[in-house]
């Protein structure tokens, strides 16, 4: 083994384990797209990673012997080892204690982590680099130039995103004047700073490369500030894409194909994931990324009389659901916060064993990160089977008897199809209201995320459930026997 | 405070306007309930059952020299003499109709709610005494036709030849209407069903019947009743109803506007086209009726053997059930008039549905109450909403979509002109791996965003490979920002991955 493992034939191997790398890679994530291969899916991102790993850990250890410039191996693999094993021992303790409702902020912070990594992978290219002239410095230069830039807007734009998804932050959006102005200004410096840092020596082209350091970390905080709570599902795609580009970003600076191809797979999955995230809140990708929108309980639009709610008491809603056939739970983020997801999950059992058709609809952008409910209710043991998305159950609910609508509102809101002058006009929604009773689970009647009225609460065949969506439903629960 | 519920005057009238349970009810509220001899012996309550109940059966002048008297009709001119000054009094009204009742009613000094006033509103659904009595009026309409017609509704086939369905044509899908569909249909009977309102349709279909339509301009009530129509619509439908009304066998009218006689929808003609054996029946009959040759109160069939009835105390033939139902509306309405459930009447102007049945207040008029404003359409959007800028996603014109790729591609080849070919074969495998993972994830199922954002989350940790490589470096800076990226790297992996399996293992199948 150590004879064929000589200096000459070790890259070709190296690069090899690449390639497999990369293709296990994309085979987790197209297993990732069905529930059936989703396990597997992960099972080949984890041996792609290993190989991945082991293979730049030999790479690493021959360059020691070969390359000049190199501590010895003795000291670098120790070093290395630990670090990765301090840092894989935090990560599995994270991914063991998050709180399923946690995923949205757990999620934010790996994307930092992404972000950061960028920027000290960029800094260490940069100080490594020996100037090799001509048009291949330049563009080495201008590969580090745009993965630190990419990686420090993404590092504090996730930073943010985790404060605000944690509550650390207000998760009103942050409305400097003249903010777009600001963001541009940021954009057309950090661009005259490439040409300084291009055009001077290494050593002195560490000042520009620090002062647009500076600017994009602050960037990224400005662009996440200014977006409200409701619009964190893109967001956290956007940021995911962006982890991705900055991935990528760092494989053209340090020629590593396996980088590249890696980055830009997770960089093009966040933004599709950002794009279907925008399509389900019919709003453009750019006035979502411009931010603004939404700010706590201002009605927006003009006030109108919608009439008057009807109350319905745990007692009566036990009944109602008791004699229907068929029954659709659309919960929202407010089943998150309320954390109501085991007393629905077994309102949802004890339905089911009296012969009642349960299902739930999931609207896209229900929640605080892509596919949240899904992950919720699957924490309580809800068969995954029986939640379906928007477009699969619209077409039931004229058919169906109950709707128990659990912390959402914008995305049940029947002026997004009704009222060509609401601002949520043309959103795609759950129409629930089609249903033959609506019962919706609501702490007050203040508005939602949107900030608009939701004419749903008024119509003729809605009640009203006041309270905590948690205790509520465990009455419901009680009542059933 | 006592109520009294008085025996109906009005000929052949068979309601009450409280049941023994609803009676019963009218006593939670504190009130004090007399009911007199025989008042509701019509409508299967006995005076025992009232007694037994523990109300109070008395003669009439006690149950008149009661603080509030609930009848059903109209009362007379002999009642309202009867009625003690600053006395309630409630009943059907038709105050839009009826101004002499009113003006007699302000001469008593008394005060006179109307139970058919009652605005169209959610709130006031459960003491809508129209939509109670018309739903029952509806169905016995489609009895009254059945005994009438020759034949049975549903179609067989027997050993002794194919009996086809009846057809019947509601005109008219207001309560009445509905509950007329509804009865047919549960007969067997092919319905087909029209309304001036469009947005019913809806109804009308899922009441299982056809909804009948012509071709005109859209028109949507404000008030919840339908409005009478321009001429030329007229003209557009009268069409129609002759066309349907000739091809059914059953046709019933429902068609009435507030405050003015029925329309004439059903002509002579019209009639004089139709089978032998078939039946109309007129709910409109009250109001004028709304073909032209009804007859109020009378059943009258034509030369061409076609029964038209007039009936207008359909809802009165189910007297049980229309006195239960009545007299939970009025119970519901006293409900609303005793918050403190009391027995103690009191009154709110400020109230829309109390100033809307209000049309009499201690002897002042107070008919017409202000406009309410109700539909089961949304209200058209005011004129006050700003137009809405309709951002139609205008195609993109291909030629510039060309235009658009070509120019892209000349700036690329002249970028990678001047680039090294290392950098080309990195862009290549760059390109491809955009469009690689664009369809692979294109169809993710929604429900695997989260565990696909984690897993993707773990896979980007692979920049841990760059860090690596860079600690072996003899530069200490580099050493130990390596280091750091190699941490966080690794946190990512980990966590990345562990977490994904850990929601994975979450998802399970029934």
């Amino acid at each position: 083994m150590t004879e064929f493992l000589t200096s000459e034939r070790l890259p070709g191997l190296v690069q090899a384990a690449y390639i497999i790398a990369a293709v296990l890679f994309i085979a987790a994530l197209a297993g990732l797209s069905k529930h059936e291969t989703a396990k597997r899916g992960n099972v080949f991102g984890m041996i792609g990673m290993g190989l991945a790993l082991v293979a730049t850990l030999v790479l690493a250890a021959s360059n020691a012997e070969v390359l000049p410039d190199q501590r010895s191996l003795a000291v670098t693999l120790p070093l290395v080892l630990v670090t990765m094993l301090v840092g894989g021992l935090i990560g599995a303790w994270r991914a063991r204690t998050v709180e399923m409702t946690g995923m949205p902020e757990l999620v934010a912070m790996l994307h930092s982590f992404v972000g950061i990594a960028a920027v000290l992978v960029g800094y260490n290219s940069h100080l490594e680099a020996h100037d090799i002239g001509g048009s291949l410095d330049a563009i080495h230069d201008v590969e580090v130039y745009l993965g630190v830039f990419i990686g420090a807007v993404t590092f504090t734009g996730s930073v943010v995103a985790w404060a605000k998804l944690s509550a650390r932050m207000s998760s009103r959006p942050l409305a400097l004047p003249g903010r777009h102005l600001l963001n541009l200004a940021i954009l057309v410096a950090s661009a005259v700073l490439l040409g300084w840092f291009m055009s001077v020596d290494s050593d002195v082209a560490l000042v520009p490369l620090v002062l647009m350091t500076a600017l994009a970390l602050f960037l990224g905080f400005h662009l996440v500030a200014a977006i409200g709570g409701g619009d964190m599902p893109v967001v956290v795609s956007m940021l995911n894409s962006y982890s991705g580009w900055a991935a990528a970003a760092a494989g053209f600076m340090l020629s590593n194909d396996l980088l590249i191809i890696t980055g830009s797979l997770v960089g093009s999955s966040g933004a599709i994931l950002s794009y279907i995230m925008c399509k389900a809140m019919n709003r453009s990708f750019v006035s979502v990324i411009a931010g603004g929108f939404g700010s706590d309980g201002a009605v927006s639009g003009e006030a109108r009389d919608y009439g008057e709610h009807r109350e319905v008491f745990a007692e009566e809603a036990a009944e109602l659901l008791v004699d229907a056939k068929s029954v659709v739970i659309t919960p929202g983020y407010g089943m998150a916060v309320a954390q109501a997801q085991y007393p629905v999950a077994e309102l949802t059992a004890k339905l089911r064993a009296k012969g009642v058709d349960v299902r739930f609809g999931i609207h896209p952008v229900a929640g605080r990160l892509p596919g949240h409910m899904n992950v919720l209710l699957a924490e309580a043991k809800v068969p995954y089977d029986i939640v379906l998305e928007m477009d699969e159950i619209n077409g039931d609910l004229a058919n169906t008897d109950v709707v128990l609508v659990i912390g959402a509102n914008d995305t049940v809101n029947p002026a997004a199809v009704e009222e060509p002058g609401s601002p949520i006009s043309g959103m795609p929604v759950i129409e629930v209201w089609h249903a033959r009773e609506v019962i919706v689970f609501k702490r007050s009647m203040a508005t939602g995320y949107a900030g608009v009225q939701n004419p749903l609460f008024f119509k003729d065949n809605t009640r009203m459930l006041f309270g905590d969506a948690k205790e509520r439903v465990e009455d419901i629960v009680r009542h059933l026997g | 405070m006592r109520i009294g519920i008085p025996r109906e005057s009005k000929p052949g009238e068979k309601l009450v306007a409280a049941t023994v349970a609803t009676a019963g009810q009218l006593k939670q509220l504190g009130y004090d309930v007399v009911v007199e001899s025989g008042a509701g012996v019509a409508a299967d309550q006995t005076d025992e059952a009232f007694a037994a109940a523990r109300v109070g059966v008395a003669d009439a002048d006690t149950v008149w020299s009661s603080d509030v008297v609930v009848k059903v009709n109209a009362p007379n001119d002999e009642e309202i003499a009867r009625l003690r000054r600053g006395a309630t009094i409630i009943s059907l009204m038709a105050p839009a109709r009826s101004p002499e009742l009113l003006d007699k009613l302000q001469a008593a000094g008394v005060t006179a709610l109307a139970m058919d006033a009652v605005p169209r509103i959610s709130r006031a659904q459960s003491m809508d005494v129209l939509s109670s009595m018309a739903n029952v009026a509806g169905y016995r309409a489609v009895i009254e036709a059945a005994h009438e017609f020759g034949r049975q509704f549903t179609g067989q086939v027997t050993a002794a030849g194919k009996v086809p369905p009846a057809r019947v044509f509601v005109v008219g899908a207001g309560v009445a209407g509905l509950a007329a569909v509804g009865a047919a249909g549960a007969m067997g009977a092919i319905v087909r069903a029209f309304d001036v309102r469009p947005e019913v349709a809806e109804q009308v279909e899922s009441m299982g019947a056809e909804f009948v339509t012509v071709d005109m301009e859209t028109e949507v009530s404000a008030d919840g009743y339908a409005k009478e129509m321009t001429a030329e619509q007229e003209a557009a439908t009268a069409a129609m109803y002759d066309e349907e009304a000739r091809a059914a066998d059953i046709v019933i009218t429902t068609a009435l506007i507030p405050g003015r006689p029925a329309p004439k929808l059903i002509t002579a003609e019209t009639i004089a086209g139709m089978r032998s054996g078939s039946v109309i029946v007129d709910m409109a009959a009250a109001n004028g009726g709304n073909t032209e040759l009804t007859r109020t109160d009378e059943r009258f069939v034509t030369d061409n053997l076609v029964t038209i009835l007039g009936y207008t105390d359909l809802a009165s033939r189910l007297a049980a059930q229309t006195s239960q139902l009545y007299g939970t509306n009025v119970v519901n309405l006293l409900k609303l008039l005793t918050p403190e459930k009391d027995g103690q009447l009191t009154l709110d102007m400020d109230d829309v549905v109390q100033r809307g049945i209000t049309v009499v207040l201690d002897g002042e008029a107070m008919w017409p109450p202000p406009p309410v404003q109700v539909s089961a359409a949304p209200a058209a959007p005011a004129a006050a909403v700003a137009p809405v800028e309709k951002k139609e996603k205008k195609p993109v014109d291909p030629r510039k979509k060309l235009f658009g790729g070509a120019l892209a591609a000349v700036l690329f080849a002249l970028v990678a002109a001047y680039s090294p070919t290392s950098f080309l074969g990195h862009f290549t495998v760059f390109a491809l791996a955009v469009f690689v993972g664009y369809y692979v994830i294109s169809n993710v199922a929604h429900a695997l965003h989260t565990p696909l954002m984690s897993e993707t989350n773990a896979v980007s940790g692979i920049i841990l490979v760059g860090g690596i490589l860079q600690v072996g470096s003899d530069n200490l800076a580099v050493t130990a920002l390596a280091l750091v990226a190699v941490l966080v790297a690794s946190i990512n992996i980990f966590g990345g991955f562990l977490v994904t399996l850990r929601m994975l293992q979450m998802f399970r199948k029934d």
